[in-house]
């Protein structure tokens, strides 16, 4: 019997994670609720399972079980060693099960009855305490059994993050366990010990195992703990060790995997500019982050130092300095000529007083490396070279002959030749003041929110890190704006603070790619991609064609563009179809927040009846996903619906709109009829109403065959040897729609000598002829 | 009488041995394949496999949908990924948007594959437990015991887990439970 009640709970709730409209949880509650109750320590077993998961869903209807669950869980931890003879393992009283009420109760914030808050706290001191007690057994089933508990006792702590002195005491445990012999107790501590160090109440104490850990990051053998130590140093990392940890994580990113730098380098160049009390240091790592990994310092990490070293004018000339000496090295990284090129162009004159480092030494130090570099580089060293004749006109004449040369005028790519082109012509034929005025020094940056983060956020994925990121910043008080988690930002501007922080919160459109060419005159960036998720965007262009092209066909794709192409596939039948819609990711990087919907304006809603599912909100890049819409089409109608689709896709929204090609001769049944009966009918619809007429000129060169093949694509049955003209074609069919049915009569009469087509229609209803008329006429 | 020679040759004695510490990481990139994209739940096995350590898979319990080309790529995989670690390496390897958690026995890896919320050593102990039944149960359990009696072995992973989650930890109900199934054979 205890038997089947395990089971069943199980199976429950492996229907319930299937559908979980299924099952009817209202009665079944106080049922499942009390099985925690049951002598069977195996039914409880299960039942937590099952609570667990509903309780996910519905918190309210579950409160019961806390109570239950943790007089439960009292028992078992206090229970002597004879009593649960079964489920003792190794000594360690019902360990499976003690884990698995320690989850449940991870469910739910910290009981609010006092009682039941007494006895939680008692039961997770004794767990505590016992951690200390020397082992019952030396075999490492009794420590895996015991430490299980153990490290899901903590992560209730964390969740819980009420109690300080439970917090301390888990800290210190974790703390011990750093140290141990076993590598999967260190791997276990140091992941357990990163979500700590988010808590307010213990990120000191985790601070202080920080030599313990810098430690395991030289030592450790297994390059997944060594990750876990990196991840915790990141976490820890504050005002007061930050310099340490930076410089911990330089040198470890010497010898890391190459699978994980690039991760490392922008943890790096976020801590670093967090916690920058001098911004030389500053400039100082991300100089040192380029030359350890430059292949791995992505864009966003050298357009935020550009950003501050323009933001700031005191480390201006320490960064000319520092570039210039970093420049000599024999072999620099492209980035670094980058971001050489970009602050010598800007701040050059505050170190060309130096002899070592006057105008030409400069200008030649960066034509050095001009023929390594690739074409990007080529081209921001070159706008270099215009804001060199600006800044220093004894270098004109060099810099002049440079341009000229052949190899910059009649360069194979478009941008350089161009650049070459007009800042040689600029040079020559502008005078020194407009000269100066277009290359004027940048304009401090507005402040924003670094893209760094949420670069960061995107490579990792939903993991521990980044979230805690996210509670660290709800809690930190000096940054700029108001908690927010990322990524719902609303603005892309937030008002310029000069001596904030400029890591802000949530994501922000990434800088416009490449600092932009000093050539513009100064002005605000302007923000490449809007932020804002308004409503729908209008209607992608080109979609008017695509929408015609589907009248008559049904598969095909309705859309492409750089990031998301969306497919067809629609069957219809009589009144009722069914469309297939497919959006493919094209990128490599998930769509978040995928929103597909469907609107039918005002006049079209009592027409036409759409049903369809949501579609899983993420989309993997290179993922195609599908939405399956039922149609129904209830009366005639002429409006189309449009399909809005929103999703994010790296730090900006996506609004694509197109029209959806479910036109009123995707319900018409072709029929066949004789040539009596044809003019019998057509003779019934004279009716001026019924008729309507159009003659237009031919867009598509008239064949025969493809005129006959769009008539009856379109939906209507062609009719042979009706008309008495053979060059004429004659169509038949029934509109089906859930009202009514409507009968339609086409005749096409080409005019091949004028190109042109005679096109009349007569139905039952205007309205539908007026429709048909003008859907197949743009067919032709 | 050479296959018994060829058996003979891969009879292996079962010895229930310490847990094997961590080695070398394998952080496998995002294949194609992303798993999680047809399940909404967040803490439970997805699924179990007994491999050798030559590859051939002897038990693979799934709790999750696949084709059967996706079995087969995870089965390499996961052989790929776990054969390559020793003794310095930890228990638990990150698998795509999962984690593995697994032990080695003689000549075979015993792996479940669950989420990353999960705890790993109660997953680790759980291992353990169930080869300890497996032990009782075919008195002395080897290989081969496996081999012959795949659908026994697909009873007592049925005892202990069922739907993702642990059903049954004290041996001694299970191998009651055991007992009595086979007395009605």
């Amino acid at each position: 019997m205890d038997s089947v009640k395990q089971s069943a709970a199980l199976c429950l709730l492996r229907l319930y994670r299937t559908s979980s409209d299924l099952v009817p949880m209202g009665d079944w509650t106080s049922r499942v609720v009390h099985l925690l109750n049951d002598q069977h320590l195996g039914v409880v077993t299960a039942a937590t399972s099952l609570i667990t998961t509903l309780a996910q869903k519905n918190p309210e209807e579950f409160k019961t079980s806390v109570s239950l669950a943790v007089s439960r869980l009292s028992r078992i931890v206090t229970s002597a060693s004879t009593d649960l003879q079964d489920y003792t393992y190794y000594f360690v009283p019902a360990p499976w099960l003690s884990v698995k009420l320690l989850r449940l109760l991870q469910c739910y914030p910290p009981p609010e009855d006092p009682a039941v808050r007494g006895r939680l706290t008692e039961c997770l001191e004794t767990i505590l305490n016992k951690a200390q007690e020397p082992p019952k057994s030396k075999k490492v089933q009794h420590s895996n059994a015991k430490n299980a508990v153990l490290f899901e006792a903590i992560s209730l702590i964390i969740h819980h993050d009420s109690e300080p002195n439970l917090l301390v005491r888990a800290c210190n445990q974790l703390g011990q366990f750093l140290q141990h012999r076993e590598t999967n107790l260190r791997y276990l501590a140091l992941e357990s010990m990163c979500t700590l160090a988010s808590s307010e109440f213990s990120h000191e104490a985790v601070k202080t195992h920080i030599e313990t850990v810098i430690n395991a990051l030289k030592t450790e053998r297994d390059v997944s703990v060594r990750q876990r130590a990196v991840d915790l140093l990141y976490a820890m990392c504050d005002r007061s060790n930050a310099p340490q940890i930076v410089a911990e994580m330089l040198s470890y990113l010497e010898t890391a995997d190459y699978s994980i730098r690039e991760e490392i380098v922008l943890k790096v160049a976020i801590l670093a500019e967090k916690y920058a009390v001098d911004y030389t240091w500053y400039v100082d790592t991300i100089l040192n982050l380029i030359r350890i990994a430059g292949d791995y310092v992505s864009e966003e990490v050298w357009y935020r130092v550009i950003q501050i070293v323009i933001n700031r004018d005191d480390v201006q000339g320490y960064a000319a300095k520092t570039v210039f000496e970093a420049l000599q090295a024999p072999a620099c990284h492209e980035n670094l000529v980058k971001v050489g090129g970009y602050i010598l162009g800007e701040f050059g004159n505050l170190i060309a007083g130096d002899p070592r480092s006057s105008p030409l030494i400069q200008f030649n130090l960066l034509h050095s490396k001009f023929h390594l570099c690739s074409v990007p580089t080529r081209a921001l060293l070159l706008s270099t070279y215009i804001k060199f004749v600006n800044l220093f006109p004894e270098v004109k004449p060099t810099i002049q002959d440079v341009l000229r040369s052949d190899s910059q005028l009649r360069n194979a790519d478009v941008e350089l030749q161009q650049r070459a082109v007009e800042y040689l012509r600029l040079s020559t034929v502008a005078s020194t003041d407009i000269l100066a005025t277009v290359l004027e020094e940048m304009p401090p940056f507005p402040e924003r929110e670094s893209s760094i983060l949420a670069k960061l956020k995107k490579k990792k994925g939903p993991s521990t890190v980044t979230d805690l990121e996210d509670t660290k910043r709800e809690r930190s008080v000096d940054v700029n704006g108001g908690p927010e988690p990322a990524p719902a930002s609303t603005s892309a501007m937030s008002t310029p603070s000069p001596s904030a922080d400029l890591l802000g919160l949530g994501a922000a459109p990434p800088a416009p790619a490449g600092p932009p060419p000093s050539s513009g005159s100064g002005g605000l960036l302007v923000d490449v991609f809007s932020d804002s998720a308004s409503a729908v965007a209008p209607l992608a262009p080109g979609s008017e064609d695509n929408f015609a092209r589907f009248v008559c066909k049904n598969n095909g794709v309705l859309f492409e563009n750089q990031l998301l192409q969306i497919g067809l596939k629609s069957e219809f039948r009589q009144n009722l179809g069914r469309m297939f819609i497919f959006y493919g990711n094209k990128t490599s990087t998930q769509f978040l927040n995928f929103t597909p919907t469907l609107i039918c304006s005002d006049d079209l809603q009592p027409h036409l009846n759409l049903q369809t599912k949501p579609v899983d909100p993420t989309v993997e890049g290179g993922a195609q996903v599908q939405q399956v819409v039922n149609i129904e089409c209830v009366s005639d109608f002429t409006e189309a619906p449009v399909l809005s689709i929103q999703f994010r896709y790296g730090g900006t929204f996506q609004n694509v709109s197109v029209q959806l090609p479910i036109t009123l001769n995707k319900f018409f049944q072709p029929t066949e009829m004789a040539s009596q009966d044809f003019f019998q009918r057509w003779k019934q619809l004279s009716n001026p109403q019924q008729e309507v007429q159009n003659i237009f000129k031919a867009k598509h060169p008239m064949d025969t065959e493809v005129t006959k093949a769009k008539i009856i694509g379109f939906g209507s049955a062609l009719l042979e040897e009706v008309d008495p003209n053979p060059a004429n074609f004659v169509g038949a069919g029934i509109i089906h729609t859930k009202t009514t049915q409507i009968g339609c009569l086409l005749r096409l009469e080409p005019n091949l000598q004028a190109q042109m087509y005679r096109l009349t229609l007569r139905t039952s209803k205007e309205a539908v002829s007026q429709r048909l008329c003008e859907l197949l006429s743009a067919q032709f | 009488m050479s296959l018994a020679l060829l058996l003979g040759c891969s009879y292996l004695v079962w010895v229930l041995q310490r847990p094997f510490l961590p080695g070398t990481p394998a952080l496998l990139g995002s294949g194609f394949l992303w798993l999680s994209r047809r399940s909404s739940w967040k803490e439970s096995i997805r699924f179990i496999l007994i491999q050798n350590r030559a590859g051939k898979t002897r038990l693979a319990k799934w709790y999750m949908q696949f084709d059967d080309d996706e079995k087969q790529k995870l089965i390499e995989e996961v052989h790929a990924v776990v054969t390559v670690r020793d003794a310095k390496h930890t228990n638990f390897v990150e698998f795509r948007n999962f984690k593995i958690i697994y032990r080695r026995y003689a000549g075979l890896y015993f792996c479940i594959c669950v989420d990353v919320n999960d705890n790993n050593l109660a997953y680790l102990e759980a291992i353990h437990n169930f080869v300890e039944v497996l032990n009782e149960y075919f008195h002395n359990v080897c290989e081969l015991d496996l081999v012959f009696n795949f659908y026994k072995v697909y009873t007592v992973v049925d005892e202990m887990f069922l739907a993702g989650e642990i059903r049954e930890t004290s041996q001694t109900k299970v191998l009651k439970q055991l007992l009595m199934l086979q007395s009605l054979e």
